[in-house]
């Protein structure tokens, strides 16, 4: 391992054997980024607060990553649309994308089939699903699902499921309107893009509360 | 099983129980030797392994580079759902210890077992850093390395075991998506402070290299806690279906925020809200809510024996055995009832007892003959006490799924079978 460090110039292996040897050592020497190494307590991993952080890496391991690496791996999307991408997809669009990729595993209109159920408002009244067990299978994106980001998040992640990430942008937005049209969120006309689905109110949406257990005596 | 001598009550040691034991070993050879003469040689069983009807007679086999287990013990992982998708189970019945080995490790994937080149490997941090960087398997393995044994379950595990009861249920499927193993890795707070975390970031994106691009979002807090990023599991690399070559290690908090097959961690200001975050793991209440982050896992035991499909040969003395775990922290107590939770007495710990780790207990019994219920509650470091079933009910609801920790039961029939029982 001290050998692939070596490929970055010896002066820093050394830099870093000195450091290993001395936790006070410090090489003024050299002024590249894993000098500063030499800065590094005798045991950084014991400090209580992860942002209690040197003005440089503790151990100088690892390299930055290029833009061009962080932007082919930076998938996530957020709820208020930070990750969106360029590109749209109508309500129509979608319906053929559903008929040819989707169809097979989630059922015509997405009523469900060998995977998950996608379409169906039902029940409307309420959210009794911690009450009737007999719902477990039929929570929906319309019923349960508390963001519509999330679906453009996980059909760009997973689907679909034998050719995952062979989607283009614009493909996945469609998808996206036509499963909400289906969960009647969405009217037959709409085109959903980046600007567009960050403002889809989902009807669950306010249904989610955080982790209230906390151990001791009382069971929740 | 063979009948042998009764322990003595926790505590003692007497003569009597020395001298009792030494008889009851010796009456345990006589008999073996007896039955021997009696049985037809076992090698000429079609269904039995080969092996010479005296090894005291021929020379045993040089050593070899890989070892395997004995031909008579098949432990089997319980594949429940045949699917990529899918989850095999431990066979807790069948284990000694409390570590799992890794080829019995429970699993649960989510788009398959991802095949990773550890040489082509990357873990990209970034989003609210100092220093977004790349670290190779090599550059983790150069961090000041930590193991741990902790154990891990599926917030699933044992949910069906309430709404679909059946009698000849074992442990491994009742209770089988949780294994302990010994971790090795660093801490995330080691890896966090490498690359300088800005004071803004509250959670992080813990994405997969697998066909889902799996994605949990863990508040940084964890890090400062015991997150650790692990590529060693019980002496060896992480198995592919445990993660290799690195996945994410969230003690004691539901299997699937312990990402596998780790390939990227973003720092952010909020959670992503990714599908198995929303969509999947959560759990609704009673009161038209849905609890989020439901990380940690609450107190569980299972007795492990006799419970389906062992039984008892017949009155006498047995050892109860079973396991106890806590995402809180460490074990406590465990209690035992043997008539239907009537009353309780407290199990005998078996060392070692660690933090959020399967921990062993016992408890010798004295069989009468007569029907009985076994029962077990775990009591964690916190006073958490694992709840009755219509305890757990009327907190969360008759549809809550997840989480589902509730004290099991076996019934002892008079002819020594074991069924599972929901209750007493």
């Amino acid at each position: 391992m001290i050998a692939s460090r070596a490929r970055r110039g010896p002066a820093i292996a050394t830099a870093i054997l000195l450091v290993l040897a001395s936790a006070c050592a410090r090489d003024r020497e050299t002024s590249s980024p894993g000098a500063e190494a030499s800065a590094v307590p005798r045991s950084p991993e014991v400090s209580a607060s992860v942002f209690a952080v040197p003005s440089a890496s503790p151990y100088g391991l690892g390299r930055p990553a290029t833009a061009d690496e962080i932007r082919a791996w930076d998938v996530g999307v957020s709820p208020d649309g930070r990750g969106l991408p360029p590109g749209r997809g109508s309500v129509a669009e979608g319906e053929k994308i559903y008929a040819a990729q989707c169809i097979a595993c989630h059922g015509p209109e997405g009523e469900g089939g060998p995977y998950d159920r996608l379409a169906s408002r039902a029940p409307v009244e309420g959210f009794p699903f911690g009450t009737e067990p007999a719902l477990l299978s039929r929570r929906t994106i319309g019923n349960y699902w508390p963001y519509a980001t999330t679906l453009y998040d996980y059909i760009h992640r997973a689907m679909p499921q034998a050719v995952p990430g062979s989607l283009q942008p614009s493909e996945v937005y469609a998808l996206v309107a036509y499963v909400l049209y289906l969960n009647r969120i969405v009217p037959a006309g709409a085109v959903m893009d980046a600007q567009a689905l960050p403002r889809v109110r989902m009807p669950a949406h306010d249904r989610f509360v955080r982790d209230d257990r906390r151990g001791g005596a009382e069971v929740r | 099983m063979t009948k042998v001598a009764p322990p003595d009550p926790p505590g003692t040691l007497s003569r009597r129980g020395l001298l009792g034991r030494a008889l009851g070993a010796a009456a345990l050879l006589l008999r073996r030797g007896g039955d021997a003469e009696a049985a037809p040689p076992t090698n000429t069983s079609p269904m039995r392994p080969a092996v010479p009807e005296d090894a005291t007679k021929l020379l045993g086999r040089p050593p070899v580079e890989l070892g395997e287990r004995s031909p008579f013990e098949q432990p089997r992982r319980l594949v429940d759902i045949p699917l990529p998708s899918g989850t095999s189970l431990t066979p807790l019945q069948d284990l000694a210890g409390v570590v799992t080995p890794s080829d019995l490790h429970y699993e649960r994937h989510h788009a398959g077992v991802a095949s990773l080149d550890p040489d082509r490997y990357k873990l990209l941090v970034h989003g609210l850093v100092e220093r977004p960087t790349v670290f190779t398997l090599a550059d983790l393995k150069r961090f000041p390395s930590r193991s741990v044994v902790r154990f891990l379950e599926c917030s699933g595990n044992g949910a069906r075991g309430y709404s679909d009861i059946k009698e000849d249920w074992s442990p491994q499927q009742i209770d089988g998506l949780t294994s302990t193993s010994e971790w090795t890795g660093v801490p995330l707070a080691t890896l966090l402070r490498e690359v300088g975390v800005k004071p803004s970031a509250t959670w992080f994106l813990a994405e997969a290299e697998d066909a889902a691009l799996y994605a949990r979002s863990i508040p940084v807090s964890k890090a400062g806690d015991d997150a650790m990023i692990v590529y060693g599991q019980n002496g060896e690399a992480l198995r592919p279906e445990q993660g290799y070559p690195v996945r994410l290690l969230c003690p004691g908090w539901e299997g699937s925020t312990n990402v596998k097959w780790l390939r990227r961690l973003e720092l952010s200001d909020h959670p992503f809200m990714t599908r198995d975050e929303t969509s999947k793991y959560t759990d609704p209440l009673a009161n038209g809510t849905a609890r989020q982050f439901s990380f940690e896992m609450d107190a569980k035991s299972i007795i492990t024996f006799p419970a389906f499909p062992a039984a008892l040969s017949g009155p006498g003395w047995w050892e109860i055995k079973g396991l106890a775990w806590s995402g809180r922290g460490r074990i406590a107590r465990v209690d035992l009832s043997t008539d239907g939770g009537a009353s309780w007495t407290a199990a005998e710990l078996q060392e070692p007892v660690l933090p959020k780790c399967h921990t062993r207990f016992r408890h010798p019994w004295r069989w009468d003959g007569r029907e009985a219920v076994l029962m077990s509650r775990a009591i964690d470091e916190t006073g958490y006490v694992q709840p009755r079933l219509e305890d757990l009910r009327a907190v969360r609801g008759p549809g809550t799924y997840y989480h589902f920790n509730n004290v099991r039961a076996w019934r002892v029939r008079p002819d020594g079978r074991v069924s599972f029982a929901l209750r007493a």
